[in-house]
């Protein structure tokens, strides 16, 4: 099977116009014959239900939260991007697309970047529509901000809470087409396959977390909005239910997977405190506009500070090494997220992070505080100081907060084409879920964008397209595809839940985190990559014999929902490395050991890499096929990135 | 490194909606005053489950204090004893070692049990499907900056909109009135332009809707704001009773 992108030809500014009058349309009166299935509900997939709603189409929304207002999204802080230029400064639509495929070190599609930056005024727009309460200058109008390291205001927020109120306004928009009886919902609902028939999605099969029942629904098209799958690494900020099942589950049937080992480890956050932990949080990237991050000059002293016979106050400036500032003099404190991280993971490896475990650096606001008063600081990151104080019990006004990176964000996903439609017909992916827009590495503030914009509106327009083609019969559910389905996913939950081996999920689940997170995080060479191989592989055969999985099917089981997540995560992390393996250079967010300059900095290798992966699964135990969808430039020139 | 610590739980259990459910004694030890809460109740399901019990179910997802999807009742207390957090960002440090803790569901009619310590909370999404949006499509937008909103307003609306729907205020109140979480979504919407123009049918049906579920009426003890996790403040149902009164005298 070959890759056809379909980009529109014709100028970059006038691919996504000339698109869309070529789209075929489907008749107002006829959208009420054809149904949709949407399998998530945060800002890709929410917006996309309510928008297939108001335009007529029938809607069946599933997510695994007990409401639609919990996905994930929720947890955004920073912000969202957009080229409205309000603060003219400087914006606009080609610079937000020259810094969004620059910020992912050119490993993205020209046209669906400059798209996204297009249709990202609308998105401000309609968010102000619905009641997002977006912050405000005193003269009514909206405020803007600066962002991860960009040279220009462009970040829309909402107090630390921009993706919790962009989701509440997504949400509204779908509540109201609920009571409009145009969208149904499934909450707490899994998907757990997709159903093809005669080579089209044509549906889902689905199991009731409160019952257990094994279901399929039926429709005339599928849309994927499932999030990232950042959780293959235990340990990350995303939440505890987020998966990458339904992901994998459509690559097993078909879609290929592309670029599945990128990435993003976040330099900011709350470092790990035992093996207890379960999860990590994030604290916002704008801490580095004030923070200065350090580690002690040597190991002796930072061995002094665990052993608690010296306090970080006490450490004398001379024995300080402020490692960003002096490696990097023109960025600073603000390098780019991957840069920020590899520095993180380098001092600590030579023995000098902080902390109780040694895996942690400095966030000191001494500095700051010193120039610009308390009250100042204070009134930035009041909540940021406070939620840091909550769980680490430590005052950052008066003692240096620690940090330490943390997988936050996946830039892989389903392969998708211009259209958001993955390699099976009638499969389309959106939001975190799909690989599109950013490349290797991902600019802060443009998850948020990105989501809303496939939502609201790309999907809503390129669904119609391949609708139009479809006739209204229904498939039943009663079809052998959809009972083989069904059947497979039942045999899979009775294959867990009678091992009853010796070992808990969440064992095997940190085990493989492990892995990944030493051999496939945020610094990976070939060794270390075909030793995870092995592993991953000696430990997916390990839990299906030895895995414990408690309870039956027919009740709410939580520890089945974690086991069959974790057996998606147990052959996608296997993906991940090979990718990452395939990928001989370091580019965004990858960093290969052997792709390396003289100064230690990550070097592209533009001649040899400039592809996307996509994967296509061959079945069990069969090697995948790689194919490589070149990148073509002809609006950006290629540079290494440098931010000395 | 500060010295692990000893705890007695007692928990509800409940295996269905169905059924009967009773308190049951469990212990927990080598908790670190880090753990956070629900870390806690993750080592007592692993204790659980390596014994071959059924692990205490519990809602969570985010894990930061943000989904609203955590809700236990512990010490008689939504969210436990400590100020404007939820529990998952509650750590074992405000635990003396060998304390006896009590952890409950939410308890309410509209908030029915399902397992252990997890609830429905349906209500709360049908209540906002009432009424709870602008009604506007998507693509039917005007610029952003076309209607400016005084800053005031604006955080007045942002406070109010902070709500995470966790049902804190319900289940804190002794006549499990969903008052708070109701009129902070009316209070948002009736302090923007955007959301003028359908207010009094918003209030009117919003109201509605959360009567026909079945949570009580409000009788002003202010519980709701005092437990909030957002700290919601009371003056949002002082807002959404002008806005219902207004709406009911005009119509
Ligand atoms: C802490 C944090 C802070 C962030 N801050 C920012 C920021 O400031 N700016 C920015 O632009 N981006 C930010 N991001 C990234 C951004 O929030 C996410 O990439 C984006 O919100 C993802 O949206 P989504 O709709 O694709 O997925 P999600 O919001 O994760 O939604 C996934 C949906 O799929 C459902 N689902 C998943 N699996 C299944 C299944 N198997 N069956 C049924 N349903 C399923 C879930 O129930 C949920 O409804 C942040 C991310 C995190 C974690
Ligand atoms: S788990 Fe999300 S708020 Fe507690």
């Amino acid at each position: 099977m070959s890759l056809d992108s379909k980009i529109p030809d014709g100028p970059l500014a006038e691919k996504w116009t000339k698109h869309k009058f070529n789209l075929k349309l489907v008749n107002p009166a006829n959208k009420r014959k054809y149904d949709i299935i949407v399998v998530g509900t945060g800002l890709a997939g929410a917006s996309a239900a309510a928008s297939f709603g108001e335009l007529g189409y029938n809607v069946k929304a599933f997510l695994y939260q007990d409401s639609a207002r919990r996905a994930h999204s929720i947890a955004a802080q920073g912000g969202i991007n957009a080229a409205k230029n309000y603060t003219n400064d400087g914006d606009s639509v080609f610079r937000l697309f020259y810094d969004t495929i620059k910020g992912g070190d050119y490993r993205s599609r020209e046209a669906n970047v400059y798209r996204l930056a297009e249709v990202s005024n609308n998105i401000i727009d309609q968010c102000v529509a619905q009641g997002v309460p977006f912050a405000r200058e005193y003269g009514g109008l909206l405020d803007n901000r600066s962002f991860g390291g960009a040279q220009v205001s462009r970040t829309f927020y909402a107090r630390g809470q921009t993706g919790q109120q962009l989701l509440l306004g997504a949400y509204s928009a779908l509540s109201r087409q609920v009571a409009a009886g145009k969208v149904t919902l499934f909450p707490r609902t899994e998907m757990l396959d997709v159903v093809l028939v005669d080579g089209k999605a044509r549906g889902i099969v689905t199991r009731n977390m409160i019952t257990g029942k094994v279901e399929s629904h039926s429709a005339h098209v599928v849309v994927l909005a499932t999030g990232g799958y950042g959780n293959v690494f235990f340990l990350s900020t995303m939440a505890m239910g987020c998966n990458g099942s339904a992901v994998w589950r459509a690559h097993k049937k078909g879609a290929f997977f592309g670029n599945p080992s990128f990435t993003q480890i976040h330099p900011t956050c709350i470092p790990v405190h035992g093996d207890q932990q379960s999860k990590l949080t994030l604290m916002s990237e704008s801490l580095r506009n004030d923070g200065r991050v350090w580690v002690p000059k040597t190991k002796e002293i930072a061995e002094k500070l665990k052993a608690g016979e010296m306090k970080p106050t006490e450490i004398p400036e001379e024995d300080r090494d402020y490692y960003l500032e002096r490696i990097y003099p023109s960025f600073g404190n603000l390098v780019p997220r991957d840069v920020a991280s590899r520095n993180a993971k380098n001092v600590c490896d030579e023995g000098r992070g902080v902390g109780e475990t040694g895996l942690a650096v400095f966030l000191d606001f001494r500095d700051a505080i010193d120039r610009d008063g308390v009250d100042v600081i204070k009134a930035k990151y009041g909540n940021l100081f406070q939620m840091y104080e909550k769980i680490v019990d430590d005052n950052p006004y008066e003692t240096p907060m620690m940090i330490y990176p943390a997988i936050h964000y996946t830039m892989g996903g389903l392969w998708v084409d211009y259209n958001l439609m993955t390699t099976i017909p009638g499969l389309y992916a959106t939001g975190e879920c799909n690989f599109s827009d950013h490349g290797a590495n991902r600019l802060g503030a443009s998850a948020l964008m990105q989501g809303l914009a496939d939502g609201y509106f790309v999907i809503p327009y390129t669904i119609g397209d391949y609708l139009a083609d479809m006739p209204y019969d229904k498939v039943s559910t009663e079809h052998p595809e959809f009972q083989k389905a069904e059947k497979e996913v039942k045999e899979r939950i009775d294959k867990l839940l009678n091992i009853n081996g010796s070992k808990t999920v969440d064992q095997f689940h940190k085990q493989l985190g492990h892995i990944m997170w030493e051999k496939c995080g945020m610094s990976r060479n070939a060794q270390g990559l075909k030793e995870a191989i092995e592993e991953i592989q000696k430990l997916r055969e390990e839990y299906w014999k030895d895995v414990k999985v408690l309870g039956v099917n027919e009740e709410l089981n939580m520890t089945l929902e974690k086991a069959l997540r974790v057996a998606d995560f147990m052959e996608l992390a296997e993906l991940m490395v090979n990718d990452a393996l395939d990928r001989k250079e370091s580019c965004g967010g990858h960093f290969r050991e052997e792709s390396k300059t003289p100064e230690g900095e990550a070097k592209r290798d533009d001649k040899n890499f400039a592809y996307v992966s996509a994967w296509e699964y061959q079945g069990e135990g069969k090697p995948e096929v790689l194919h490589k969808e070149e990148l073509v430039f002809e609006n950006v020139k290629l540079t290494q990135r440098s931010y000395k | 490194m500060e010295k692990e610590r000893t705890y007695t739980l007692k928990i509800w259990r409940q295996p269905n909606a169905n059924m009967k459910g009773a308190f049951k004694t469990y212990k927990v030890e080598d908790i670190s005053p880090g753990t956070s809460f629900l870390e806690m109740l993750d080592i007592l399901n692993d204790q659980l489950s390596e014994n071959g019990e059924d692990p205490v179910h519990f809602d969570h997802d985010c894990r930061e204090g943000i989904c609203g999807m955590c809700s236990l009742f512990i010490n008689g207390r939504p969210h436990g004893p400590d100020e404007e957090i939820t529990v998952c960002q509650l750590h074992m440090r405000v635990f003396k070692d060998g304390a006896k803790i009590t952890i409950e569901p939410w308890r309410a009619n509209a908030f029915p049990v399902i397992k252990d310590l997890v609830v429905d909370r349906s209500a709360f999404d049908r209540i906002v499907q009432a009424g709870g949006f602008i009604s506007v499509n998507t693509g039917a937008a005007v610029d952003a900056n076309a209607i400016p909103i005084q800053k005031v307003n604006a955080e007045l609306a942002m406070d109010a909109a902070a709500c995470i729907g966790c049902g804190a205020c319900v289940a804190v109140c002794k006549n499990a009135s969903a008052m708070l979480f109701t009129a902070a979504k009316v209070s948002q919407l009736a302090l923007l332009p955007q959301g003028d123009i359908e207010r009094k049918e918003r209030a009117m049906k919003m109201v509605a809707q959360m009567d026909a579920e079945g949570f009580g009426a409000c009788t002003n003890t202010g519980a709701c704001s005092a437990e909030c996790p957002k700290g919601i403040d009371l003056s949002v149902i002082a807002r959404m009773n002008r806005e219902y009164f207004t709406a009911k005298v005009t119509t």
